[in-house]
């Protein structure tokens, strides 16, 4: 009785414990800003942002003009010191939110972050109860037909028997 | 005229359709069998008349008639023959009359089929299909039409239209536009037919489904009649996904394979509900619980599928691969709507009628655990669901800011982008639940587990896993968590299907007293689906490898190098040897470069990345450099190059550990989905016994 | 969906709100959608519209809103530095705003699409460029006219309605001049 419940809440657990983790591995923050900052720095940076000229490529491998200006300014900044939270801040002053690579977590985005969990917990929860009432049902029925049925029978005598009886019940 | 006689035969097939929708149903209304066996004529007819049309097109195509718009508009002179002939599919309304084509093959194929047990069903069977094929002939003809042709008179104006107008001459350019350069690639070439294919032959459990809930009929008997047919789509549909995926990875030069763009979500929804339902099916015909389920699974694959379909090409999303906007987003809309209310309102009228006999047990069973796969596999798609319907919500919301300035900075109506961030970090735990389930279902029983008897099947494999994650965390330097939990979950999933492949072989060939090996084979012939799907999920398992070898090892360096300089990557490093910058006879600029490769600072090779400019269309294609092994991928970007003096290249450069297994893994999952497919020797219809015998053998 | 599924198959009491509530969202998200649909139909802002207010922040500083542009006729022009059509109608419009500037009820704005600030300066300085230019702040003004690229003018007449739309750069001094002599007439 007690063993859904447990394996659902560690196959939550594992679900939380995965999504705090980092999903991949992100880029690592680029180091002090030296005098022209490389590539890698920036592209560590462009990977977080998406160009409204070429939507859904990440910036960081958007072949177009507009988009290599981007990385240029990306690389100016990082030269004046500017932090990574600095330029992306900049950016989405100068174009929206729609540059960042997931919406800000702030007034009507926060939906997109609750609402699936919300969901997927009240998914699980419905399958939850579900499941214990049909299991209750079938507890009572056993009872009952517990004598008339061998104790020790394979996977193919009773699936055997299940076909029987249904075919039975249909009149087929 | 070609282009008159293709567009006949549309205008035909469409009234044919319409003739048998209504025949379909005026003959089961008053009990004409007659009726029917027209209508299934009609629906085989569609079959030729589309291939007329679809071969009108080719022809079309290939011979360069440039005075038709889709012509002009997706092919040209310097184009190969083969690429002209795919170019069927390259744009909008020819990829819409080759869906039609397809469609009308695979029901066409179902209609064939021995039905004189399944009489009821027939008719409802063809009306499903002809009003889904009917629905993207009217599209065509109406909106999408791939005949249109251009005409000029004096004034030098030039219109489309398909038929000539008054005063006006047929106009044919010199040269057409080209195929999008994107598309001119293998992988292009057979990944949007297979993705068509899963579609397409989606609608045919769907038809099946209908069937049942209007005759009544509700039992299994429509499922074990698609239980085939949705494998083989869910197999189509399965290769069209890895396939795109390859072409990303070969052509859109980002170093990965999936990118969790809108387009490709769209795609992956019906595969995130075809999917639980292949398995929840086996819960009614065992068990005869959660006929409603599955009802609603196919339903929603269905209109899922409709929906893959229009997201890519109504314009609502923007995306590499959406073809354009276009006028049909509404009609797609609608018939969404429509047939999603339809089918849901059929469900609720036989709601009392599929109540379950079924029982649960333990928590432990088969059907329990399946229940928790569909849980999960529901629980992506929400997800995905809800990240490509996100960015519209958000400015289509922006009304409600404007009409209360007080919330406006909440309901501010910016587009929000939704990129792969969101979605790894959301269904990332999601996959690894499902892997876990893949590992622990297979030991469960129908009706009765125990924890007992679980724990027991799980000791070895277990113990076997630990000891390979031991050995792997001992021989490389993975110390994340999340990467070793996910390694150790792989080995888990192989050594349990191994594990059930030995315990069941080694029993039979004790029971008949056989060789080993021969009972192994004869396992797998004896029960496909069974060890099919096992061999399926090894194959899922060995593509899960790749998954996370690119997704959690995955290391990029970029630097600008001057020739004969080197760029170090791990154990790996290139060196820039020469540029080259040439024109191609199919109207391309190509700057080619050569880089040696060294690994461990022995010389392995050339690699040879560039950037294809194509003048028609004004489009740069970054193809990378790629030298694979089982190991890794060491995958080279030429970025940008001084031009002229070729001094200076600016080279980017991946390691996409294991990514090879990705591929591989989707062969064994090929060869598991045939196995779990094919057709078995008696499988015509029997007399009832041996069907009970087969039934018993299938458990 | 999954929900509705749930509930409905245990008695049927508990699921009574829970079905109603499954049923609104999914209602509430496809009338949205169709919203979207809608909007996204109708393509850019169509002429003889009302044209869409907007302030636009100017590269030296300042700001130009609805107060400046009441009564003129306003020219607005989106570019970006990286947009080569764009160089090809740079000349003919500072020729024309020059040629309106002193009459003073025609306003030229330049509106710089998702560019970078040095690069639009360069591309300012280069080309002469004296009318009011600024950045696209937000990519508002350009969601606002829905453009579909750049270059693309739209010309608003004295009662603030669309008079006229041009996709693509112009190709001649004259085309710009009839085309605001057109919405001075109005």
């Amino acid at each position: 009785m007690k063993r859904l419940p447990v394996f659902l809440l560690a196959l939550a657990a594992l679900g939380a414990l995965l999504a705090a983790g980092p999903a991949r591995a992100q880029g690592e923050t680029p180091p002090a800003p030296a005098a022209t900052p490389s590539d890698d720095a920036v592209n560590a940076i462009a990977k977080n942002l998406y160009c409204p000229v070429c939507e859904n490529v990440p910036l960081d491998v958007c072949p177009t003009l507009a988009c290599q200006r981007w990385r240029e300014q990306i690389r100016e900044k990082l030269a004046e010191g500017w932090s990574e939270q600095e330029i992306l801040d900049y950016f989405v002053l100068q174009y929206g939110d729609r540059v960042l690579a997931a919406p800000p977590r702030r007034g009507f985005n926060w939906l997109i972050y609750l609402a699936p969990p919300a969901l997927i917990a009240l998914g699980a929860w419905t399958l939850y109860r579900l499941m214990g009432r049909m299991r209750l049902a079938a507890q009572a029925a056993q009872t009952a037909r517990m004598d008339a049925r061998p104790q020790h029978v394979d996977d193919d005598t009773l699936a055997r028997l299940e076909d029987e009886l249904k075919r039975r019940d249909q009149g087929e | 005229m070609l282009a008159n006689f293709g567009y006949g035969a549309l205008v035909i097939s469409l009234a044919v359709s319409l003739y048998g929708i209504g025949a379909a149903i005026y003959g089961e209304r008053n009990k004409q069998p007659r009726w029917v066996d027209s209508a299934r004529n009609a629906m085989l007819l569609t079959f030729p008349l589309l291939t007329l049309a679809a071969a009108s097109i080719i022809i079309l195509l290939v011979t360069n008639r440039f005075e038709l718009d889709y012509v002009y508009s997706v092919t040209s002179r310097s184009m190969p023959t083969y690429l002209r002939v795919t170019a069927l599919w390259g744009g909008q309304p020819g990829s819409l009359v080759f869906w039609s084509w397809l469609l009308s093959l695979f029901t066409s194929a179902v209609t064939l089929r021995d039905w004189r047990r399944d009489r009821e069903f027939l008719p409802w069977v063809i009306v499903v299909a002809l009003v889904t094929l009917a629905f993207f002939l009217v599209l065509i003809i109406a909106f999408e039409n791939p005949f249109l042709r251009y005409w000029t008179g004096s004034s030098g104006a030039v219109v489309t239209a398909m038929f000539q107008p008054r005063g006006l001459e047929l106009f044919t350019p010199a040269d057409g536009r080209g195929l999008n350069p994107l598309l001119r690639h293998p992988g292009m070439i057979i990944h949007p037919p297979l993705l068509y294919l899963g579609f397409v032959s989606l609608t045919i459990p769907f038809a099946f489904a209908i069937a049942a809930l209007i005759t009544g009929r509700t039992d299994d008997r429509w499922i074990r009649l698609t239980r085939r047919w949705t494998l083989w789509a869910w197999l189509f549909l399965s290769l069209g996904l890895i396939l795109g995926g390859r072409w990303a990875y070969d052509v859109l030069g980002w170093g990965g394979y999936w990118g969790w763009d809108p387009v490709e979500v769209a795609a992956l929804m019906p595969w995130l509900t075809a999917t639980p339902f292949l398995h929840s099916v086996m819960i009614q015909e065992k068990r005869n619980m959660f006929k409603h389920w599955n009802m609603l699974l196919i339903i929603i694959t269905y209109d899922l599928m409709i929906l893959g379909t229009f997201l890519t090409r109504s314009g609502v999303l923007s995306s590499v691969h959406a073809f354009a906007q276009s006028a049909i987003g509404p009609m797609f809309f609608g018939y969404i709507v429509i047939t999603l209310a339809v089918s849901l309102a059929l469900l609720s009228r036989r709601w009392d009628e599929l109540k379950s006999e079924g029982e649960l047990t333990s928590w432990l069973s088969r059907e329990a655990l399946f229940l928790i796969n569909n849980l999960v596999f529901i629980a992506i798609l929400v997800v995905c669901l809800w990240g490509v319907f996100f960015p519209i919500l958000t400015e289509a919301l922006g009304i409600v800011g404007q009409a209360f300035p007080s919330v406006a900075h909440i309901f501010n109506g910016q587009k929000v982008t939704v990129g792969p961030l969101f979605y790894e970090r959301a269904t990332g735990p999601l996959w690894a639940a499902l892997l876990l389930l893949m590992g622990i279902a297979p030991l469960s029983a129908w009706r009765a587990s125990t924890g007992r008897t679980l724990g027991r099947g799980m000791v070895a494999p277990t113990i076997a896993s630990v000891v390979a994650l031991i050995a792997v965390a001992a021989f490389s330097e993975v110390r994340q968590w999340a990467a070793l939990l996910a390694i150790w979950l792989c080995f888990f999933v192989v050594f349990v299907t191994l594990y059930e492949f030995i315990r069941a072989a080694a029993a039979r060939a004790a029971a008949h007293s056989l060789n080993f090996i021969v009972a192994l084979w004869q396992l797998a012939g004896r029960n496909r689906r069974r060890y099919g799907g096992y061999i399926i999920h090894l194959g899922v398992v060995l593509m899960a490898v790749g998954i996370i070898g690119i997704e959690m090892f995955q290391t990029e360096t970029q630097a600008s190098l001057k020739l004969g300089e080197t760029l170090a990557l791990g154990r790996y490093s290139i060196r820039y040897d020469s540029l080259a910058e040439f024109d191609t006879n199919d109207n391309r600029n190509v700057a080619r470069a050569v880089v040696t490769v060294f690994k461990d600072g022995r010389e392995v090779g050339e690699l040879y990345p560039r950037r294809d400019y194509f003048y028609e269309s004004d489009q740069p294609m970054t193809i990378p450099g790629v030298r694979a092994s089982l190991e890794d991928d060491f995958y080279v970007l030429l970025v940008d190059w001084q031009p002229i003096s070729t001094q200076n290249a600016t080279f980017k450069v991946y390691h996409n550990p294991l990514v090879n297994w990705l591929w591989l893994g989707s062969l064994v999952f090929i060869a598991g989905t045939f196995v779990a497919a094919w057709p078995e020797k008696d499988a015509q219809p029997q007399p009832e016994r041996s069907r009970a015998a087969r039934a018993a053998a299938r458990a | 969906m999954n929900m509705t599924e749930m509930t409905e198959t245990t008695p049927r009491k508990a699921g009574g709100w829970g079905r109603i509530l499954a049923w609104a969202l999914v209602l509430g998200l496809l009338t949205v959608v169709a919203i979207q649909l809608s909007k996204s139909m109708q393509g850019s802002v169509g002429a003889g519209q009302k044209a869409p207010e907007f302030t636009l922040t100017l590269f030296g500083g300042g700001e130009i809103g609805p107060a400046e542009m009441a009564g003129k006729v306003v020219v607005v022009n989106f570019w970006a530095s990286w947009c080569k059509p764009c160089e090809e109608e740079a000349e003919e419009l500072q020729d024309a705003w020059e040629y309106y500037e002193p009459r003073g009820d025609v306003l030229f704005l330049g509106v710089d699409y998702v560019d970078t600030e040095t690069d639009a300066l360069k591309y300012l300085e280069k080309w002469g460029i004296t009318y009011p230019n600024g950045p696209d702040l937000g990519t508002r003004i350009s969601q606002a006219f829905r453009i579909t690229g750049v270059p693309e003018t739209y010309i608003i007449d004295r009662q603030g309605t669309l008079a006229y739309i041009k996709i693509g750069p112009f190709t001649t001094l004259d085309e710009i001049l009839a085309a605001v002599e057109r919405a001075l007439a109005e």
